[in-house]
C-alpha cells in the first residue's frame, strides 16, 4: 500500500477526505507487525489488534457521521512504553511494572487520541529510559533493521525501530540525554527533541525531570512537524510546561532556509578527547554541511568549549534526580512487589532488587552517592554549575548563529553486546545530543547519509529555544538533498 | 513504639568542605552503604562488579573538579522561573481517579487501602 509508505501528512489528509479508511491503514499496518513477528525484532512489547481495530473503525464512524477529522486522522502511531495508556499496559521496559495499567492517558497520548491517531501497540525501550542502545529492557533487546546485528540506539529504540521498518507510520519517544535523536540517527529516520517545557510530560514515567522531553519519529521531516503541532502546547497538569503558542510548524517545512546562519561547533567535529568521532561519520557530516552551504546558508566556526564535561554532568544531575524519581517504585501502589515476609524495609530491598535491572541499579546508586552527605556539593551542586556554563555556550552560539549543526552520534549502529559491560563507554557515546538536553534546547536528527556499510548516519540539528520552526525549516530543506533521501532498510522483508 | 527505618532523605547535612580532596576512590563499604540509603538489596556477586563499574564512571566525573565555576550560579531547572501555583480547588470529577481505580494497581489492598507489611513495634 503506497500511502502506507509515503508522507504522514499525505495519509492522514486521504483518510480524512475518505480515500482510504482508518481501518483499512489500520489493518494493512498490523499485518506487517504480524509479517515481521513481534518476538523476532522486540520492537513491539504490547500489541493489540482488535484495540487497534476498534480505535480505527471509531475514527471511520466519525467520519461517516460527518464530522471533520483531525490532524492524525488515522495514521498508525506506535508509543514508547514509558508513556501511560490506559488501555494498555506501561512497563517502561522494567520487570518493576510488569503488568502495570496506568488508570490514565499521558497528555501527549490524549491529544493524539483526540486527534484522530490510531495507536499501534507500546514500544519496546531501555529500561526506564537508561541506555543507549536498548540493551537494558528487561524484555529483551530490539534489533537494527539496517543490520540485526547491531543496536538500534537507545533508550526509545522500539520507536526508532517501528517507524524505520514500517511498523507504524509515526512513533512518540522520549529524551533525556539523546534517546530520541541518537536512535533516530541509527535506524536512519527522523528524531525530534523539543524544547523543554513545550511539550507536557504528565503521564511520562519520569526518568530525570528537569531533562525529559517527549517529541515524535517521523519518516521525514514534515510527518514530525505535523505530531508536534498536536502534542504540543500548555497543560496545567504539568507545572514545568509553558504557555507558549504553538506555530504552524508544518508550514515551517518548506520554507526557503537561504541566509540561516548554521552553526559548527570546532569540538563537535574534531576527533579529540572522549568524542570517539568515526572518519566516517565526519566525513559524511562534512559532506552535509557543505549541502547547507548549498542552500544558501551560512557556515559559522563556533566553540563550545564546555562540550567536553557534558556527559560527566549529564551522569551527576541525570542520575541525582533518577535515584529521586524512581524511589516511588516501592511494590506498595503499583507494580509488583516482592515480600520475604519479614518487615517493610525487607519488602522494600527485595522488590527493588528483582525488580530493576543492572543499569537501573547503577543509576539509582550513583544518583544517590552524588546526593549523599559529604558528596553533594562536590558532585551534585558542581555538576549543576557546570550545566550553567554548557548553557552560556548555547547563548553565546546563539548570539553568533541560528542553528547548530553537527554529528548526532559519533558512531554508527555498533553491534550488540560491544558496550554492555563497559557502561563508561556506552555513556560517552551520548556526548553530542547531552549538551542539547542540558540547556533545555530543541534538536532534530535527519537522516544524512549512510556509510560505508550501509548503516545510517544521522545530522543533528539544534535552535535556541521555542526556535523548533527554524530547525523544521533547516531540516525539511536539508532532508530534500540529503543523500539518505528515500533509502530504507534493506533487511526489511515487504 | 519506634519506627525500625531511619530517615530516607541522602542530603541531610549539607557538605560543607565541597573541595576535590573528599573525593576517593568508592569502596565496597560506600556501595553498600549507598544501597542501604536507596533501599536497594544487592546479591553478593553484584557488589564487586558494581563497585569497579561506579568507580570508572566516577573517574570520568572527577574532571568537574577542574572546571572553575568560580561566581557560577546552579542549574537547576530550565524553561520556567518560577513554579506555577493552581487554585487550591478540586478537579472536576470527569478529571479525577475514583478510589477504586486507584487502587485497581496495588499488590496488595484491603479496606480501601494500601496493605503494607508492618513497620512498627508492637
Amino acid at each position: 500500500m503506497d500511502l502506507l509508505d509515503g508522507s504522514l501528512v499525505t495519509l492522514a489528509d486521504a483518510v480524512r477526505d475518505g480515500t482510504i479508511s482508518a481501518l483499512e491503514v489500520a489493518d494493512a499496518t498490523l499485518a506487517r507487525i504480524s509479517a515481521a513477528g513481534a518476538d523476532a525484532t522486540g520492537t513491539y512489547l504490547d500489541v493489540d489488534a482488535e484495540r487497534t481495530r476498534a480505535q480505527a473503525r471509531a475514527v471511520d464512524d466519525k467520519r461517516a457521521r460527518g464530522e471533520a477529522l483531525g490532524a492524525l486522522a488515522g495514521v498508525p502511531i506506535g508509543l514508547k512504553d514509558a508513556l501511560c495508556t490506559r488501555d494498555a499496559r506501561t512497563t517502561c521496559g522494567s520487570k518493576i511494572l510488569e503488568g502495570f495499567r496506568p488508570p490514565y492517558d499521558a497528555t501527549a497520548v490524549a491529544r493524539l487520541r483526540a486527534a484522530d491517531a490510531v495507536f499501534t501497540g507500546k514500544l519496546n525501550m531501555d529500561e526506564f529510559a537508561m541506555g543507549s542502545s536498548n540493551e537494558n529492557s528487561a524484555y529483551g533487546p530490539v534489533k537494527n533493521p539496517w543490520d540485526p546485528t547491531r543496536v538500534p540506539g537507545g533508550s526509545s529504540g522500539g520507536s526508532a525501530v517501528a517507524v524505520a521498518s514500517g511498523l507504524a507510520h509515526a512513533t512518540l519517544g522520549s529524551d533525556t540525554g539523546g534517546s530520541i535523536r541518537q536512535p533516530a540517527a541509527l535506524c536512519g529516520v527522523v528524531g525530534l527533541k523539543p524544547t523543554y517545557g513545550r511539550v507536557s510530560r504528565y503521564g511520562l514515567v519520569a526518568f530525570a525531570s528537569s531533562l525529559d522531553q517527549i517529541g515524535p519519529f517521523a519518516r521525514d521531516v514534515r510527518g514530525a512537524a505535523r505530531v508536534l503541532e498536536v502534542i504540543a502546547g500548555h497543560d496545567g497538569h504539568d507545572a514545568t510546561s509553558v504557555p507558549r503558542p504553538v506555530e504552524d510548524f508544518v508550514g515551517a517545512c518548506g520554507r526557503d532556509p537561504k541566509g540561516l546562519r548554521v552553526g559548527v561547533p570546532e569540538e563537535y567535529l574534531r576527533a579529540a578527547g572522549d568524542s570517539g568521532l568515526e572518519p566516517d561519520v565526519q566525513a559524511s557530516i562534512e559532506q552535509a554541511l557543505r549541502a547547507l552551504e548549498g542552500l544558501g546558508c551560512t557556515l559559522v566556526p563556533i566553540h563550545m568549549p564546555h562540550t567536553r564535561h557534558a556527559v560527566a554532568t549529564y551522569y551527576v544531575v541525570a542520575t541525582a534526580e533518577a535515584s529521586s524519581n524512581l524511589a516511588r517504585f516501592d511494590g506498595v501502589r503499583y507494580g509488583v512487589r516482592v515480600d520475604p515476609g519479614r518487615d517493610l524495609e525487607a519488602m522494600y530491598g527485595a522488590t527493588r532488587d528483582r525488580g530493576f535491572g543492572a543499569e537501573v541499579k547503577r543509576r539509582i546508586l550513583l544518583g544517590t552517592y552524588v546526593l549523599s552527605a559529604g558528596y553533594y556539593d562536590a558532585y551534585y551542586t558542581k555538576a549543576l554549575k557546570v550545566r550553567t556554563l554548557i548553557r552560556r555556550d548555547f547563548e553565546a552560539a546563539f548570539a553568533q548563529c541560528d542553528v547548530i549543526a553537527g554529528p548526532t552520534s559519533p558512531q554508527v549502529a555498533w553491534p550488540l553486546g560491544e558496550k554492555v559491560d563497559d557502561p563508561l563507554k556506552m555513556y560517552l557515546a551520548d556526548v553530542f545530543t547531552l549538551p542539547a538536553s542540558l540547556a533545555g534546547v530543541p534538536g532534530i536528527s535527519v537522516p544524512a547519509a549512510p556509510s560505508k556499510t550501509g548503516l545510517p548516519i544521522g545530522l543533528q540539528l539544534v535552535a535556541d529555544a521555542w526556535q523548533e520552526a527554524r530547525l523544521l525549516t533547516l531540516a525539511h530543506a536539508f532532508e530534500q538533498v540529503s543523500p539518505a533521501k528515500g533509502l530504507r532498510p534493506s533487511a526489511i522483508a515487504r | 513504639m519506634s519506627v525500625k527505618s531511619e530517615t530516607l532523605t541522602t542530603a541531610e547535612t549539607p557538605a560543607r568542605a565541597p573541595s576535590s580532596a573528599r573525593i576517593a576512590r568508592i569502596d565496597r563499604e560506600q556501595v553498600l552503604k549507598v544501597a542501604k540509603l536507596a533501599r536497594l538489596t544487592l546479591r553478593e556477586d553484584e557488589v564487586p562488579v558494581v563497585t569497579a563499574q561506579l568507580a570508572k564512571v566516577l573517574e570520568h566525573i572527577a574532571q568537574l573538579s577542574e572546571v572553575d565555576t568560580a561566581g557560577i550560579e546552579p542549574t537547576a531547572q530550565v524553561g520556567v522561573e518560577r513554579l506555577p501555583l493552581r487554585p487550591d480547588v478540586p478537579h472536576p470529577p470527569s478529571e479525577r481517579l475514583t478510589r477504586d481505580e486507584v487502587l485497581a494497581q496495588a499488590p496488595v489492598t484491603a479496606g480501601g487501602g494500601f496493605v503494607v507489611p508492618s513497620f512498627v513495634e508492637e
